[in-house]
């Protein structure tokens, strides 16, 4: 078959990638990239931007849901990836799907198919890691945190959170991809933020900073340290944003934003600095009372 | 004392108990309390400390005023050491400030033998139902219990926490006398079976009223000190499996003994703790709970130890020839299982993909299957997936390489002295 050669732009959404695809079918054209609006850069291909419909978007969901329930969920998942070309992986995994139908759904070693289960599977990790590795201050009652991942998390982040902060009011911002999840009264929401600066911790929210990263310093026996195996438990891009790597107790947890105010510093300093002379005595003690 | 200080006395004493989970329990949350349990099945880790051992719960002693006088531990009661407890309150704050800015999953409450087990277990079951009735904390709790405490409130505690532990600690009644005189083997069983038995009963419960009460819904667990006596690891390894079969504990732990006191029945200060020992111990526990091995297949009385070189599924692999090669295209899930290389997962997977047609030794690969384990074992169509055709011996030295490049740098030191040892 000679299909023609095209660039498809499409606005960013996970049904505008589906329009893409009823695009190249309709139009018989095979798209040699998938490019989110803003990114494409003249070059040598015709560029053609697809706009999103809903009709067609529904209609290649309809299609994908007759082969099986999975392809859909699965999908979406692959669509929020860190994956170089997810749109066209995904495009290339609809065009064996559509050719081979349901079976093709166990081959796991297929090339079109392993880099997608990959990618999500990479994906359910880092989801996994935060759901641990977030750390939240308390703003005038209210929860807040700001993450670096990899992946667009927040849609899956989004259940667990509102389960376990059910009563609560909190907001995650997720610094890489400039969005934010709110969440207030049972209702949620993941808005675009284009930017967004933690307020200083309180007197309170100081005090359970410390307090943390005591039990934390605590916890671990020494006899046993093993950097290596932290390290692959818990990579350390992780620990930008958890309290218990800051340098002292009372500052930002958040060493994203760098430009802390002059006085959150301030009233951090004096309460953290005695800490780390007073926590090496009970630790001494009890080691030197065995001795 | 300022409550810095308490937490810090609080939780050195505390963390030598390995156990630190969070799964099981299934909660979601309700209106007006605060937290519901992990939504995952394997529980949450909220950060791993600087040994590499996950933190999912805050995980403290509510006192370590001890009237025992356990010989390895460093709260036994002629030890001179500073003795602190919190009050409830002082914990329940704790534990709500930490919970909410999701620092971790739960409580995990021990204490120090305060007086009697009773009176023990009663100050534990009131700072518990402060927290969970006054403070409305909804998430894990995990409360130890004090072997000899009666009955009756081990009940009350099942209902409050989420999973329940008794320690055995030592692997022997002998080691239990010398080392624990004031433990017995039956004091630590009588709630083991206890907590079984009622567990087993809420869950019979809960199919006929929904709002039936829940004891202890995410089961109990037991931990055992490796390194302090002279158990052998076949030992420890058919303790473990009667621990499961007969008790339906959860999980076994393994603590290396790490040495906090000098004791002339003890190993010296000096000793370094075996992690390596430990970290066997943990592999065949995994064989056993989800691989369908049993004790006395990776352990017999030749051989009643682990070899520190290899680990207990290749070493039994090499042992048994007649099982191998396992073809990939056709064994059962059983039978991929025992392959070494091959985890539960990549086993699954091996199931689904051969369905759309014949798997070769780079699907394998591409499956997750760890092939400078599997080659020696595995066929694809037929071919075992190493052109080379090596003697028993040469596949043992080269599974042994492999293994080498996983191990810690500091274990070899260890391996040397235990080898000249035996």
């Amino acid at each position: 078959m000679a299909w023609r050669e095209i660039i498809y732009q499409y606005d960013g959404s996970f049904d505008g990638l589906l329009c893409c695809i009823y695009e190249s079918y309709t139009q018989k054209e095979r798209p040699t990239a998938i490019l989110c609006g803003g990114d494409a850069e003249p070059n040598l291909f015709e560029i053609r931007t697809v706009p999103t419909v809903r009709e067609h978007a529904g209609r290649v969901e309809r299609s994908l849901r007759a082969v099986s329930n999975e392809v859909v969920p699965f999908l979406r998942r692959a669509f929020l990836t860190d994956l170089p070309d997810r749109e066209l992986a995904i495009y290339r995994f609809v065009v064996r799907l559509y050719r081979e139908g349901a079976p093709y759904l166990s081959r796991l070693s297929d090339d079109a198919y392993q880099p997608l289960l990959r990618a999500v599977r990479r994906l359910s990790t880092e989801v996994e890691h935060l759901r641990g590795f977030i750390r939240f201050s308390v703003f005038d009652g209210m929860l807040g945190t700001e993450i670096e991942p990899k992946n667009r998390v927040l849609p899956l982040l989004r259940a667990h959170f509102c389960d376990r902060c059910y009563n609560e009011t909190f907001f995650i911002y997720d610094r890489t991809h400039r969005e934010a999840l709110l969440y207030s009264g049972g209702r949620s929401r993941i808005v675009p933020l284009e930017d967004f600066e933690m307020a200083p911790p309180d007197e309170e929210e100081a005090s359970y900073r410390r307090l943390w990263k005591r039990f934390y310093d605590t916890v671990a026996i020494r006899e046993r340290e093993n950097p290596r195996l932290r390290m692959s438990n818990m990579p350390k891009r992780y620990w930008r944003t958890m309290t218990e790597f800051q340098p002292d107790a009372g500052t930002q947890p958040a060493a994203l934003s760098a430009a802390t105010p002059a006085d959150g510093q301030a009233r951090g300093a004096p309460d953290a600095t005695p800490a780390p002379v007073k926590r090496q005595e009970p630790a001494r003690s009890a080691t030197a009372s065995g001795t | 004392m300022e409550l810095l200080d308490k937490l810090t006395i609080l939780t050195d004493a505390a963390k030598y108990d390995a156990a630190c989970t969070s799964s099981g329990a299934r909660r979601h949350h309700r209106e007006g309390m605060i937290g519901s349990t992990s939504s995952s099945i394997a529980g949450c880790c909220h950060t791993f400390s600087a040994d590499g051992r996950c933190v999912t719960l805050l995980k403290v002693l509510l006192s370590n005023d001890c009237c025992y006088e356990c010989k390895y531990c460093v709260n036994r009661r002629s030890n001179d050491v500073k003795r602190v407890s919190f009050t409830p309150r002082e914990l329940a704050e704790l534990t709500i400030g930490f919970y909410r800015r999701n620092y971790i999953e739960g409580l995990f409450l021990s204490s120090a033998v305060l007086g009697s087990p009773d009176h023990t277990t009663e100050l534990m079951i009131r700072a518990l139902s402060i927290l969970r009735n006054e403070y409305r904390f909804n998430g894990y709790i995990h409360a130890k219990t004090i072997p000899g405490a009666s009955p009756e409130l081990v009940t009350q505690l099942g209902l409050l926490a989420d999973r329940l532990s008794v320690n055995i600690e030592l692997p022997s009644e002998a080691s239990l006398k010398r080392l624990a005189p004031n433990k017995t083997r039956g004091a630590i069983l009588a709630p083991m079976r206890q907590i079984r038995d009622q567990a087993a009963e809420s869950k019979a419960e809960l199919v006929r009223y929904r709002s039936a009460p829940r004891f202890a819904p995410a089961g109990q667990s037991t931990q055992l000190i490796v390194g302090a006596t002279g158990e052998s690891d076949r030992h420890i390894l058919s303790l473990t499996e009667s621990l499961y079969d007969r008790y339906r504990l959860k999980r076994v732990f393994y603590s290396a003994y790490v040495p906090v006191v000098e004791n002339t029945l003890l190993p010296s200060l000096d000793t370094k703790p075996p992690l390596l020992r430990e970290h066997r111990l943990y592999q065949a526990d995994w064989l056993l709970r989800f691989y369908g091995f049993r004790a006395e297949e990776l352990l017999d009385e030749a051989q009643p130890d682990f070899d520190p070189l290899l680990d207990p599924k290749c070493c039994w692999a090499l042992r048994h020839p007649e099982f191998f090669p396992v073809e990939a295209n056709r064994s059962d899930y059983e039978s991929l299982l025992r392959v070494p290389g091959v985890g539960v997962v990549s086993a699954r997977r091996i199931l689904v993909a051969r369905r759309a047609g014949p798997l070769h030794a780079d699907d394998l690969r591409k499956l997750g299957v760890v092939m400078k384990r599997a080659q020696y074992f595995l066929t694809c169509g037929g071919r075992l997936a190493t052109p080379l055709r090596l003697s028993p011996a040469g596949v043992a030295a080269n599974l042994m390489a492999v293994e080498r490049a996983a191990l810690p740098p500091p274990a070899f030191e260890q391996l040397s002295l235990f080898d000249r040892a035996g």
